[in-house]
């Protein structure tokens, strides 16, 4: 940025020698952009800084009461309160194993769905696909969860029905815990494949073309054009995304898993968010503090993580997240 | 092409090549029809659970309750789109929603446009800090507790206000609004506009604005489909019924299955009752979703557009 404000100032000398006057005097040019800012600013302060300030609560003790800013000091008792609940590790488990089979599992699928959909010749026909893949992304959780229930009823569902004509015997699919994590991640894949290949048919579109031509003179087939041109082509975004994903692993959304828990799945239904949730919300507020420990803990693992994946992309990819 | 020429010429060779050719192209058409198979059964495997969906919520109560239906509908009837019309909640809450996507939407649309445009002037004094501002809120937050205080704090719960304020905007389409911003107004506009004595303000409203109908039909979308989609902050903020959007009430027909009977009849009328409760389940789903799915094809052109822009770096 200094770079083009220097590049339109006066070519002297003084330019440098007083950066502050300068300064002043590009602020006080640009009023007027600065008053547009300033209400998001305002904004941002508020909603996002001012609760990251808030999380101090998690270091003290909150009881009803008290104000968040009196309640008194109790340095890292949440956070080892937390370590040794016997929730700990089954949220941390149920989180970390949604997550890596949603990233093994998932990954492929948007990647296919693109490389696949380059190869159509007809528009009419890849514009369809398109438009059918992308839909369910537009539909609520709380309408593909009401979905779910229905298809993976055990008395009228179509896939209890279907598995009936091969004599398999009812399943109550909700009710066992040991498919929960297939059905949460195979629900998103069904969810958010097209929209997630959005960005790969992106990445394929800038690939030079010349590269095809090359290829097909020398007589390689469609096959292993895929192979060696637009798979090369798209791994740059391919890795930076997994990485990315990396740095996600714990934060499973609330939304879905707590509208997919029952009593019955709970076990390897309850992910972080929802425990939170359950015992900072729904618990009342006496346990504020120890839920917003674990919070606090989430999003700094989360920070951690992603700036990790960052340095570990950039070093692969030679491509800088930020 | 010219090589192509030059094969034809070259005698001893052709027919060897051109043997291979054929064989590449009968492999391609393979590849082809693999492929459009391939694609043709992903699409249906997408389809079906919505076709489902659909057609159940077309069909009678009996052949819903038996487990009849498997593409089309069975016993063509109305009755569950009545038994929408009849359930006062669903009103409610579609009425509710449409507010939360209209007024949070146009407050959305508002705050990206005014914070996009001075972050996207490369002359503005501070933008890499004010920009690493906004950047740092999607790799850190303070979490769920502090940020539900912080509504309690401001007197917002149980008001429609909790659904707006702390979702004014979000960084990811602040991020796509400067990228357009950045590619697609030409620079040249504002030098031309500042020789002229056209203020930052002229720029942005006379100039800017006007060319950026694209940018704007993006992010409207994908913040009404937000609004409207929204379940989790209705049910940390709002207690009171008749401020509940729509995503609480579908929650309470289709995970809960907590519909209300009130009036109960006879035994023939309560098994009526639960078949329509069935019935009902399916015919919401349609009614919630289609005022986004229609709106989704309209905005699709841009809205590819739009991802690009995102995954251009901002």
């Amino acid at each position: 940025m200094t770079d083009s404000a220097l590049s339109k100032a006066k070519p002297l000398p003084s330019v440098n020698a007083k950066p502050f006057a300068s300064a002043i005097k590009r602020i006080r040019r640009g009023w007027q952009l600065y008053l547009l800012l300033a209400l998001p600013l305002a904004w941002l302060f508020i909603f996002c800084y001012y609760p990251m300030y808030g999380a101090q609560i998690a270091f003290r003790r909150f009881l009803p009461g008290d104000t968040v800013w009196n309640a008194p000091w109790v340095g890292l008792a949440q956070f080892e309160r937390f370590f040794k609940s016997h929730m700990f590790w089954t949220v941390i488990r149920n989180t970390i194993t949604i997550s890596l089979y949603q990233l093994i599992v998932g990954f492929p699928f948007p990647i296919l769905l693109a490389l696949s959909l380059n190869q159509v010749r007809r528009r009419r026909f890849s514009q369809s696909v398109q438009l059918i893949t992308y839909a369910p992304y537009f539909i609520s959780t709380v309408v593909i969860v009401g979905i779910l229930i229905q298809i993976l009823d055990m008395r009228r569902g179509p896939l209890n029905m279907a598995l009936g004509l091969f004599g398999v015997a009812p399943i109550h699919f909700l009710a066992k815990p040991e498919l929960f994590p297939s059905i949460y991640v195979w629900s998103g894949i069904w969810q958010s494949m097209g929209f997630n290949s959005v960005i790969y048919l992106a990445a394929l579109t800038t690939i030079d073309p010349e590269l095809h031509e090359a290829a097909v003179m020398d007589g390689a087939s469609r096959l292993r054009r895929i192979w060696h041109i637009d798979l090369p082509g798209i791994m740059p975004v391919a890795i930076t995304l997994l990485i990315l994903n990396m740095g996600g692993i714990l934060s499973i959304g609330f939304e879905k898993a707590f509208l997919l828990q029952n009593l019955l799945n709970l076990t390897t239904a309850e992910v972080i968010s929802t425990y939170v949730f359950k015992v900072g919300i729904q618990g009342g507020f006496t346990n504020y503090s120890y839920a917003a420990a674990i919070g606090l803990l989430n999003s700094l693992v989360g920070l951690v993580m992603i700036v990790l994946a960052r340095s570990i992309s950039k070093k692969l990819t030679g491509y800088d997240l930020w | 092409m010219v090589t192509q020429i030059q094969h034809e010429e070259d005698g001893s060779t052709s027919a060897v090549r051109r043997q291979a050719r054929i064989k590449e192209a009968r492999g391609d058409r393979f590849f082809a029809i693999v492929n459009t198979t391939f694609l043709v059964l992903l699409t249906l495997s997408v389809l079906y659970p919505l076709l489902f969906v659909v057609s159940a919520s077309f069909s009678s109560a009996d052949a819903v309750m038996a487990g009849k239906v498997f593409i089309f509908p069975v016993d063509f009837t109305l009755e569950g789109y009545k038994a929408v019309f009849n359930y006062p909640r669903i009103w409610v809450g579609f009425t509710n929603s449409l507010f939360y996507a209209v007024v949070g939407t146009t407050v959305n649309v508002i705050m990206t446009l005014i914070a996009a445009y001075p972050l996207s002037r490369r002359d503005l004094f501070g933008r890499t800090a004010f920009l690493s501002l906004f950047l740092f809120t999607m790799l850190f937050s303070g979490g769920l507790i502090p940020s539900y205080l912080l509504v309690k704090q401001l007197g917002l719960m149980n008001t429609r206000w909790a659904l707006i304020f702390p979702q004014s905007l979000s960084v990811w389409n602040l991020l796509i609004t400067i990228a357009f911003f950045r590619t697609s107004i030409p620079p040249e506009m504002l030098e031309a506009a500042q020789l002229d004595g056209a203020s930052d303000f002229q720029h942005f409203f006379r100039i800017v604005l006007p060319l950026s109908s694209s940018i704007i039909a993006v992010i409207s979308l994908f913040y009404a489909v937000s609004h409207w989609n929204q379940f989790f902050s209705a049910l940390l903020y709002l207690g009171r019924a008749e401020l509940h959007p729509l995503q609480l009430i579908l929650r309470e027909i289709l995970v809960e299955n907590t519909v209300d009977l009130t009036r109960m009849g006879d035994i023939r009328e309560m098994v009526r009752r639960q078949g329509l409760i069935e019935l009902l389940k399916f015919s919401s789903i349609v009614v919630a979703s289609v005022p986004v799915l229609l709106a989704y094809p309209f905005v699709q052109k841009h809205f590819v557009k739009g991802i690009m822009l995102g995954a251009v770096k901002g």
